[in-house]
């Protein structure tokens, strides 16, 4: 039953995939310019320049890999301890105030303060990814029920116990969608800080051949950057499976 | 013995409870019955020491309760299982908990799954089990602590008919067998006196005591078939009809 539902889900995907590849090639047909080249022109050069952009998107993945890392390692306690009346009080307004603020405008300061390195491409991304991350959470583990708190309490759990055995799986499920739906972000931020100070990264690669009118190499670079994506989001999709079979 | 003295219970503007005293012996059974939203739950809560009355207080053997009462264990309507635990683990957990041996744990947890018909569904996950399964997992994690008192807010509600005859008798024999003191809530007259040594009718929210009837003859699985039974039941069903309309 459960097989059934991930090969259909498998199909569909492909299906989509098709059409997409359909529509694609069908514009690009239509519009006869340079600046769309036909799928199987992408592909071709996608396979020609694999291994100039291969560098490029391990580059680019690493970056977006301890984004991740980074801003989930802070935004889980975060979140989850928000459950603390006293830990909520002092981290909820803190959120709440810069949260609506645009995030992306600090990659200057970020520069200023970290230098052009990578540092200040990663903190960027974990900055907005912490806040995505640290809100669910926090919703998350205050939603838990009440009465699983007394369920367990009764068994003689002491606070640590609360924690281990019901707050963090039961707010597991949606810690992990956020994770997902932040990948999709992580990605948007990685062209933005990749489109300067550097030289290396699929950003720096869409930007660069796009001035010299590349378009085969770019969307080479365009269509490597929606695989990584893609393949981040697929393993959290399976981490999530594993993690939360219960459901 | 339990004893609850003058017990009320507000939150915030909502009075739940009010002026409730009751006492339960060591070893006996109490059915608390009453309207839905008159402080069932809350009451339960509060005899288990993880909530604090507004006013009043819990002794248990004559100590005052002011935290997490240690050898009881409690059922909760709905909220009973953990559904991120397999069968398995959430039979477990208090053990667990309490810091035991693997080995021992798994020797207990097995006796426990196997005594109840649920060996073969150890690594299931609740939300794949029938709720007299799923009861039958809640009713055995608390008893693997071996508490010497049990406290079960409307378990049986979830389930048709018939599996809710066997589970009253299944709840009637582990009473007589292991003698814990048993609290149990429910919202059925019939479930009340089938297993209530005493039972406590409470009114409409705010909850007050509105009778404590005594069903001495309690204790058999064909008390089902009896006058007397029929009697209580009558007896019971006019004291909740008095006074409301
Ligand atoms: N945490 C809470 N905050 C505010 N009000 C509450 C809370 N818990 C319960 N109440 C209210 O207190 C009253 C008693 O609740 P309780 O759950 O004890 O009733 P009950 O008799 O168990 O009801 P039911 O038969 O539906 O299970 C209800 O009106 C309920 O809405
Ligand atoms: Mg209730």
């Amino acid at each position: 039953m459960q097989g059934d539902k991930r090969d259909n889900r498998g199909w569909s995907y492909l299906g989509t995939l098709i059409i997409l590849l359909i529509l694609w090639k069908g514009l690009s047909v239509l519009i006869a310019h340079p600046a769309l080249p036909s799928p199987e022109v992408v592909l071709a050069s996608l396979i020609n320049s694999a291994h100039e952009l291969s560098r490029h998107a391990a580059v680019s993945l690493l970056r977006v890999v301890y984004a991740l890392l980074l801003a989930f390692s802070l935004a889980f306690p975060a979140g989850i301890l928000s459950r603390e009346d006293t830990v909520d009080r002092l981290i909820s307004p803190l959120i709440y105030l810069l949260y609506p603020i645009p995030h992306i405008v600090l990659l200057p300061l970020y520069i200023l303060l970290f230098g052009i390195g990578d540092f200040s491409r990663v903190a960027l991304i974990a900055t907005i990814l912490f806040f995505q991350i640290a809100v669910t959470t926090r919703d998350a583990a205050r939603q838990v029920s009440e009465y699983y708190i007394y369920s367990i309490k009764s068994l003689g759990a002491s606070k640590l116990d609360v924690y281990r055995y019901v707050i963090i799986p039961a707010a597991m499920p949606k810690i992990i969608t956020a994770l997902r739906i932040s990948v999709g972000t992580a990605v948007a931020v990685l062209f933005f800080a990749e489109s300067f100070a550097t030289n290396t990264g699929l950003g720096y690669v869409i930007l660069d051949s796009w001035s010299r009118a590349d378009y085969e190499i770019m969307y080479a670079a365009i269509a490597a950057m929606a695989l990584l994506g893609f393949s981040l989001y697929i393993i959290l999709e399976i981490a999530e499976r594993r993690i939360c079979r219960w459901m | 013995m339990i004893s609850v003295r003058n017990v009320s219970k507000s939150y915030g503007d909502v009075r739940a409870l009010e002026d409730v005293s009751l006492e339960v012996e060591r070893g006996e059974s109490c059915a608390i019955i009453g309207p839905s939203g008159c402080g069932k739950s809350t009451l339960l809560l509060i005899i288990s020491g993880l909530l604090q009355p507004s006013s009043g207080e819990v002794y248990i053997e004559n100590k005052i309760v002011g935290g997490p009462v240690k050898n009881a264990a409690l059922i909760l309507q709905d909220y009973g299982l953990f559904p991120w635990k397999t069968v398995y683990d959430n039979v477990a957990l208090g053990l667990r908990i309490r810091g035991v041996e693997r080995d021992v744990e798994r020797e207990k947890v097995e006796g426990l799954l196997e005594k109840f018909g649920l060996k073969r569904f150890d690594r299931y996950y609740p939300k794949h089990l029938s709720g007299g399964m799923r009861q039958r997992v809640a009713i055995a994690r608390a008893l693997a602590v071996e508490p010497e008192i049990l406290l079960m807010d409307e378990p049986l509600s979830s389930l048709d008919a018939l599996s809710r005859e066997k589970m009253q008798n299944f709840l009637l024999n582990l009473w007589k067998e292991t003698k814990t003191t048993m609290i149990l809530v429910t919202h059925s007259i019939e479930e009340a006196v089938f297993l209530g040594k005493k039972i406590v009718v409470l009114t409409p929210r705010p909850g007050r005591v509105k009778a404590i009837v005594n069903n001495p003859k309690v204790g058999k699985e064909d008390y089902r078939q009896e006058e007397v039974y029929f009697e209580k039941c009558r007896e019971i069903r006019e004291i909740i009809e008095v006074g409301a309309t």
